[in-house]
């Protein structure tokens, strides 16, 4: 196993290649509100962090990872374009698996960059393709903006569609949704009883709970309203179908997905900028013929970014964790920019695991 | 040094261990002053006792300061990470049945599934700013649970005691707690979902995988495992 100070002199080196490529150094603190936290990552953070607090600032979190606190500085005070990298302990809370680390070392590069996404995607995986050069790993790569795409073109209701947005990263649950909207399940018997009725809330039961009766009268509204929308189509549903199958070298894969575009014209933007990424990467000299392309990948690990995404993993070693990870974030500058926005990509390495795989003992 | 045995100190949990000890001939008291948390075990060599808090068992099993205990299923799973791999199951008791389940209003008719809670949890967060809480004591369970269930836009709320007080209170929107019979639950007004089982437990004698054995200690485990079987 490489020893600490075998760690810090690996990330201070990739540090200063991102440096040479134009970013900046930052250091956030290791402490982060909990809040922020909470609401960006829901409940699960609290399986994943540590968190202690104190009577003056309350909950506070052990940083489980750089990219917020990173997002949060640039929207309070950033100058555009910019270009950040840092390194860092971040901390995992570990409930199942002791073999895992819940301390370790990130080294990161971030871009917010309006004028050439494509550019930034491509500058962002070749830096980082550099920094791992000659280690014996294996890249995927995906983009969780085409099924994004697809999903908010669907030819049915927009309560639909945000019912099916807010599950994307829980394949079984959109699953599920997306078989109820198909009308391939039939509807629960509970719910059917309570949509015949005539008037369902006629009962005796007191009303309890800060939920109230024109919150509960509202969703049997909705419900209502609901069984009256015709299915989803089956062209669309085998369209979203192959989407999700496809598993290709890029090349391939982009020719797949033109053909999927046939029953679902709504991706057709988000696959001319697949495209354009495929040369901007080819331009930096990223072997395109050979780069994988997962159509699902990121889906259940990724949860704030909303295209490119990519990872590279240890060949023959199944039992780590990704080297490397990133993808690109625009809706979370969105949401953490109180009105702004700059479309964003950037991932972390881990050189703790890259000197492990060189076998530094 | 003997073979360590965990038992709740107090109430019915205690006595009905006791007397299903009983039945297998061996005889399990407290001492002679009731607030000394000591016993005595009769009717086999080489066995002690110690009278401890149920919630206590399960740390000091996966310690290895006993070597065997009697708590609830919960307790087990709820407390320990990865219990099957610090504890092993010698026998249910066939007493302290509960039920760890998810309960909402019973006023809200549109809700009888996690589905549903899942839907409602989301149109809360809109409606009202803040996730749908549910106050709970099991926070990993039930956690684990609703994540693998897929619902989201809720938040655990702890609750130690008087869990199914905290809707009509305005504290939670909904509770994860033990039930056996569920007449608080009515009486407060809530219903359990459909699908809204966690877990079934009951009072069951574990054996710590952690404690270590003494030659002396593994016979006399043997031999106490024949007379339970």
């Amino acid at each position: 196993m490489p020893n600490r100070s075998q760690i810090q002199a690996r990330s201070a080196a990739m540090r200063l290649r991102f440096e040479a490529a134009g970013a900046r150094v930052v250091d956030p603190p290791l402490l982060q509100p909990a809040e922020t936290l909470l609401d960006l990552y829901g409940e699960d953070i609290r399986a994943r962090a540590y968190v202690t607090s104190d009577a003056l600032r309350g909950e506070q979190m052990l940083r489980p990872d750089f990219t917020l606190p990173v997002v949060q500085m640039h929207m309070n005070e950033g100058a555009e374009p910019a270009r950040y990298t840092y390194s860092g302990e971040v901390f995992r809370r570990q409930e199942h698996d002791p073999d895992r680390a819940n301390e370790y070392i990130q080294v990161g590069y971030e871009v917010f960059d309006r004028d050439d996404p494509a550019g930034a995607d491509a500058e962002v995986f070749s830096l980082f393709a550099m920094q791992l050069r000659g280690l014996p790993l294996r890249a995927a790569t995906g983009d969780i903006g085409i099924l994004t795409a697809a999903v908010q073109g669907l030819r049915t209701t927009d309560r639909r569609k945000a019912a099916l947005m807010r599950h994307l990263w829980r394949p079984r649950r959109f699953r599920t949704l997306l078989d109820r909207f198909a009308g391939r399940k039939p509807e629960p018997e509970h719910r059917a009883g309570l949509l015949d009725a005539k008037d369902p809330m006629a009962y005796e039961m007191p009303m309890v709970g800060k939920r109230r009766a024109s919150e509960i009268e509202a969703r049997i509204q909705a419900l209502r309203e609901d069984r009256e929308t015709p299915p989803i189509s089956d062209t669309e549903l085998a369209g979203l179908e192959s989407l999700l199958a496809v598993r290709e070298t890029i090349p391939f894969a982009l020719e797949q997905l033109r053909d999927v575009a046939v029953d679902l014209p709504q991706i057709t933007p988000a696959l001319d900028r697949l495209e354009r990424r495929i040369a901007a990467l080819q331009a930096r000299g990223v072997d395109v013929e050979k780069l994988d392309f997962e159509a699902a990948y990121g889906r259940t690990s990724m949860e704030y970014y909303d295209g490119f995404v990519f990872g590279f993993y240890a060949e023959g070693r199944p039992d780590l964790p990704p080297i490397a990870t990133g993808g690109r974030y625009d809706a979370l500058t969105r949401q953490l920019g109180k009105g702004a926005e700059i479309p964003a990509v950037g991932g972390v390495l881990r050189p703790d695991l890259m000197l492990e795989i060189e076998g530094v003992a | 040094m003997s073979l360590k045995l965990g038992v709740p100190s107090k109430g019915r949990l205690m006595e009905k261990t006791f007397s299903w000890f009983e039945k297998r001939g061996i005889t399990l008291s407290r001492s002679e002053s009731e607030r000394e948390y000591a016993g005595k075990v009769d009717g086999i060599d080489g066995v002690s006792l110690v009278l401890m808090s149920a919630g206590e068992i399960p740390r000091d099993l996966a310690s290895g300061r006993i070597h065997l205990g009697v708590t609830g299923t919960d307790l087990v799973q709820e407390k320990l990470p990865r219990w099957e791999q610090q504890v092993e199951e010698v026998s249910p008791l066939g007493f302290g049945q509960a039920d760890l389940i998810i309960a909402t209003p019973a006023c809200w008719v549109d809700v009888d599934t996690l589905d549903d809670l899942d839907a409602v949890a989301a149109a809360f967060r809109k409606t009202h700013g803040h996730r749908l809480r549910i106050a709970t004591k099991y926070h990993r369970l039930v956690r684990e649970f609703l994540s693998d269930a897929g619902v989201s836009d809720f938040t655990l709320v702890d609750s130690q005691g008087a869990t199914e007080g905290t809707v009509m209170n305005e504290t939670a929107e909904a509770i994860a707690d033990i039930t056996s019979t569920g007449e608080t639950l009515r009486a407060n007004h809530l219903k359990i979902l459909s699908d809204g089982l966690i877990l079934k437990s009951q009072a069951t004698l574990w054996r710590s995988r952690i404690s270590k054995y003494s030659a002396a200690e593994k016979q006399v485990l043997t031999d106490l495992l024949d007379r339970l079987g």
